[in-house]
């Protein structure tokens, strides 16, 4: 796979001047499209390096950090090529800026692919430019000069060396390469891709300083509790504010807009304070009245009574369809029939949803958030609020957590609304633990009933679909769909996916690894069970339907293809090291299971093994075999990423309850209702192997999630005989 | 009713004016300027506000200021001046416990004051001592490997 002439015309290197520093170098590059097979043509992104007269290089991570390690991975990109010791570059946070840093966002595991040649192409230009310089002062040909450690070195000759920082104004003066003929190291040369590099907020976190966006200190800070109306949707209709204006410290309780009512109308209050703590005191002396009569009808009992009806009966739409899958349904040797479902989930990131803002006199509104995707909120903050764009300004915190949450905006609406109500004071808005649960935009429930036929020769020859999901106007709410190219659909003859739609009054969104951590559930459990069906095992199954390494067509234009021999060396690295022999556990309550799952790029194949006593589920140990491509740029982080994955896996898999609503209100309340994994349900080992294969790395956020969730169940089929088929999974 | 309360934090004495109910965590964000200590949850369910009173780790989220009256803060601000402290501290950044980071503080304390009653806890014991903090990243795999490094205790049987 080429990983060069990826750059277009538009890309172009600038050098400038900025305060303290030697040398900076602003690089603008655009990706092709081709390439990684992953940028959104006309999606560019910009790096800076700054060389400072003591020779460390200050490097620019443009990304929103949240716990996922974009902070450090960014900048060892951009040192590798400009062929630097790590020790000495130092790490900033770059600000919110959408004219130099258009894809400034953290999602769907993208960052990695996005930026993994751009950012080595930055780091190139620079050193070539130091190299030039050398080359000029000596003259001698720069083909004749190495770099190493941040020096310029001339291996022959008179054997002369200077530091990047004493070549540095003569680099600024000269000419800036065009990046498209910039020559790339050698991986085999690699001295920071590949070696760990330890998080580099960890020393502050440690200490306890102000990094997330709920420790934001501003002079004149004032504080907001939320008080949100209960069911997503409804509005405001009357509010009696006496007794909290009366508490000492209130300065005002104001009607504000979250953007989600119709019409933006008003649907939540902030009561303000000098103090959080007596806000949220004093909210408890309003009298409110909300219109809900819209919302009142939407129910955890309601939808799944619909769904049970709708199930039923014939899909609303049929998305996907190859042969006959009736016919070899009726005519099969062997039908296999079952129900799946999952429920609503929240984020629940641990960092309660909060942002800070200012309304400044002139009306421009400048933020401090921990967003996932700052420029989606400035659109969302624009149009609710009814501001350009232009007028809003945003600072980037520390993120303490995403998991998808903060790709939406709406605690940045609510925050600017409550700023607006109190111009030239910097409110900070902090959603309390239910504010958060209640308001959240949830994973959604779904439901399948799956068919499959197995012929004589206990091969599978068709799959049969109806998928009950949410949506409005014959289409999918967000993170509700189900993609057409779900395997193991485009192996086989006979297929036929349908769906058909619920509504509800809940925002919906993408929780880490969307859709795929439903799918990979119903999927490779419903697998198994064709598998024991047929007499099979799961891993001997996805082999025999993956057949030849080969490519297979992506469900929708721009989604990454789909290579079978990617898969079927993860489900072979995974099997060997887990010591797989399909074999059933032989002690009384244990249980093995597989899974394997495609998602955002990566290839994950996942042993689980679990114990069954007294009632409880408990996982032992956790076996990964993943595939990311060629390099894996930071290990301790991958590592990391990987084993928080699969716990989260594990936690959908058993621990996390669904969210609860009735009378279109959520009512779970706090995390006695919605319980998160605690040290006690970890396993006692998560073992990684990786496959390196030949294609650009991808990203780690997300993939080795789905196939957790498969394989504790099919290993809780193995321990007890008994096949769970909704989550979370429950003992009968 | 606001009144004057006086307690030691991180070894200093510090006087505020607050309700006697405000609970010590908003007393810290707030009124101290040490938004160290975390709010996750406000109710003692996630341990993301933990600190050490008097020796033992407590929910700041639950413990109202007037209870502090006259007694001893730790925390996560100051937690690396206490023996058991530092060496934790030390094993987190070594391996680089945290993710998001935000649950830290808490852990960092709860494994404080769970080294300092029991310098060498058995597996159980970890477990007892972390139970109530929450990661949400699920730092769980490295939270007891750094446990067990400050004790001096080998890997994980
Ligand atoms: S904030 Fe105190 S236990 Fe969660
Ligand atoms: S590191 Fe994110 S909650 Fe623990």
């Amino acid at each position: 796979m080429s990983e060069t002439a990826a750059l277009s015309r538009r890309s172009f290197l600038t050098v400038s001047v900025a305060a303290g520093a030697a040398f900076a170098l602003e690089a603008r590059l655009a990706l092709a499209a081709s390439d990684a097979g992953v940028a959104p043509s006309g999606r560019e992104l910009t790096a800076y390096i700054r060389i400072m007269a003591d020779n460390t290089v200050v490097i620019g991570s443009k990304n929103p950090e949240m716990g996922q390690g974009i902070k450090v991975m960014l900048p060892m990109l951009i040192a590798e090529e400009l062929d630097v010791d790590w020790a000495q570059v130092r790490i900033e946070q770059a600000a919110v800026d959408p004219k130099r840093y258009p894809d400034q966002w953290s999602g769907g595991s993208m960052s990695t692919p996005l930026n993994w040649l751009p950012m080595r192409q930055a780091g190139a230009a620079a050193r070539a430019m130091l190299v030039a310089a050398a080359a000029r002062q000596w003259g001698v040909g720069a083909e004749t000069l190495r770099t190493a450690q941040g020096h310029v070195v001339e291996p022959g000759g008179r054997g002369r060396r200077a530091s990047y920082a004493e070549l540095a104004d003569a680099a600024s003066r000269g000419a800036v390469p065009d990046p498209a003929g910039l020559k790339l190291k050698d991986p085999r040369d690699f001295r920071i891709i590949g070696r760990s590099q330890k998080g580099v907020d960890v020393p502050k976190i440690v200490r306890g300083e102000p990094l997330f966006g709920i420790d934001v200190r501003l002079p004149g800070l004032v504080h907001a509790a939320l008080v949100k109306c209960p069911a997503i949707g409804g509005t405001l209709a009357h509010f009696d504010d006496t007794r909290a204006r009366a508490v000492p410290g209130v300065l005002g309780v104001f009607p504000i807009a979250s953007g989600q009512a119709a019409d933006r109308r008003n649907d939540a209050l902030v009561v303000i304070a000098g103090s959080w703590w007596t806000a949220s005191q004093a909210r408890e002396t309003l009298d409110v009245t909300w219109d809900t009569a819209a919302q009142a009808a939407f129910s955890t009992e309601g939808y799944d009574r619909k769904a049970t009806a709708l199930l039923a009966g014939a899909a609303q739409q049929v998305f996907a369809k190859t042969g006959d899958a009736d016919k070899a349904i009726a005519g099969a040797a062997k039908v296999v029939r079952a129900d799946y479902a999952y429920p609503f989930l929240p984020h629940a990131t641990l960092e309660p949803q909060n942002c800070t803002a200012l309304w400044h006199a002139d009306g421009r509104l400048e933020f401090w958030v921990p967003a996932q995707d700052p420029e989606e909120g400035r659109g969302e903050v624009a149009k609710v609020l009814g501001i350009a764009p232009e007028a809003i300004t945003i600072h980037l915190t520390r993120v303490g957590g995403g998991f998808g949450r903060r790709l939406m905006s709406d605690y940045m609406v609510l925050a600017g609304g409550a700023a607006k109500s109190l111009p030239g004071r910097p409110v900070k808005l902090i959603f309390d633990r239910n504010d958060d649960l209640r308001n959240d935009y949830y994973r959604p429930a779904g439901w399948h009933r799956l068919t499959a036929a197995i012929g004589a020769d206990n091969r599978l020859l068709a799959l049969k679909d109806h998928f009950v999901t949410f949506g409005a106007a014959g289409k999918p709410l967000r993170a509700a769909q189900m993609s057409a190219a779900e395997f193991p659909v485009p192996v086989l003859e006979h297929v036929e996916l349908g769906q058909s739609f619920l509504e509800t009054n809940l925002t919906t969104g993408w929780l880490r690894a969307p859709t795929s951590n439903a799918m990979a559930f119903v999927f490779q459990s419903f697998l198994d069970e064709v598998a024991e069906a047929a007499g099979k095992d799961l891993p001997g199954l996805m082999r025999e339907l993956l057949g030849t390494a080969r490519e297979l067509p992506a469900g929708r234009e721009g989604d990454p293809a789909f290579h079978t021999g990617r898969a079927r060396a993860v489900i072979d690295a995974v099997t060997k090291s887990a010591g797989w022999t399909g074999a059933r556990a032989s002690a009384p309550g244990k249980g093995r299971g597989f899974g394997f799952y495609f998602s955002h790029r990566g290839y994950f194949a996942e042993v689980a093994d679990v114990t069954v006593a007294g009632g409880q589920i408990r996982v032992d140990k956790i076996w990964i075999a993943g595939d990311i491509g060629a390099h894996v740029i930071n290990p301790i982080n991958a590592e990391h990423q990987s084993q928080g994955a699969a716990l989260e896996g594990l936690a959908q898999a058993l621990v996390m309850q669904p969210v609860v609503q009735a009378d279109g209100r959520v009512t779970t309340d706090n995390f006695g209702d919605f319980p998160l994994l605690r040290i006690d349900g970890k396993p006692a080992e998560v073992a990684l192997s990786w496959v390196p294969s030949d294609f650009p790395p991808t990203g780690l956020g997300e993939p080795a999630l789905p196939p957790v969730i498969p394989a504790i169940a099919n290993a809780v089929r193995q321990a007890t005989g008994q096949r769970l088929r909704s989550l979370p999974l429950r003992l009968s | 009713m606001t009144s004057a309360l006086s307690f030691i934090v991180n070894g200093e004495s510090r006087s505020v004016t607050a309700p006697a109910e405000k609970p010590l965590l908003w007393v810290l964000r707030e009124d101290l300027d040490m938004p160290g200590t975390k709010f996750g949850c406000g109710a003692g369910l996630c341990g993301a506000c933990t600190v050490i009173l008097d020796g033992v780790a407590v929910r700041s989220c639950q413990t109202p200021a007037g209870d502090v009256a006259g007694k001893t803060v730790t925390t996560i601000e100051g937690v690396a001046a206490l023996a058991a402290g530092k060496r934790v501290v030390d094993a987190w950044v070594d391996l680089d416990v945290p993710q998001c980071g935000y649950c830290q503080a808490g852990q960092i304390m709860s494994a404080t004051a769970l080294l300092t009653e029991t310098p060498k806890p058995s597996a159980d014991e970890i477990v007892a001592g972390m139970v109530g903090n929450i990661c949400r990243c699920s730092t769980y795999i490295r939270i007891e490997r750094a446990i067990r490094k400050a004790a001096g205790l080998g890997e994980p049987a």
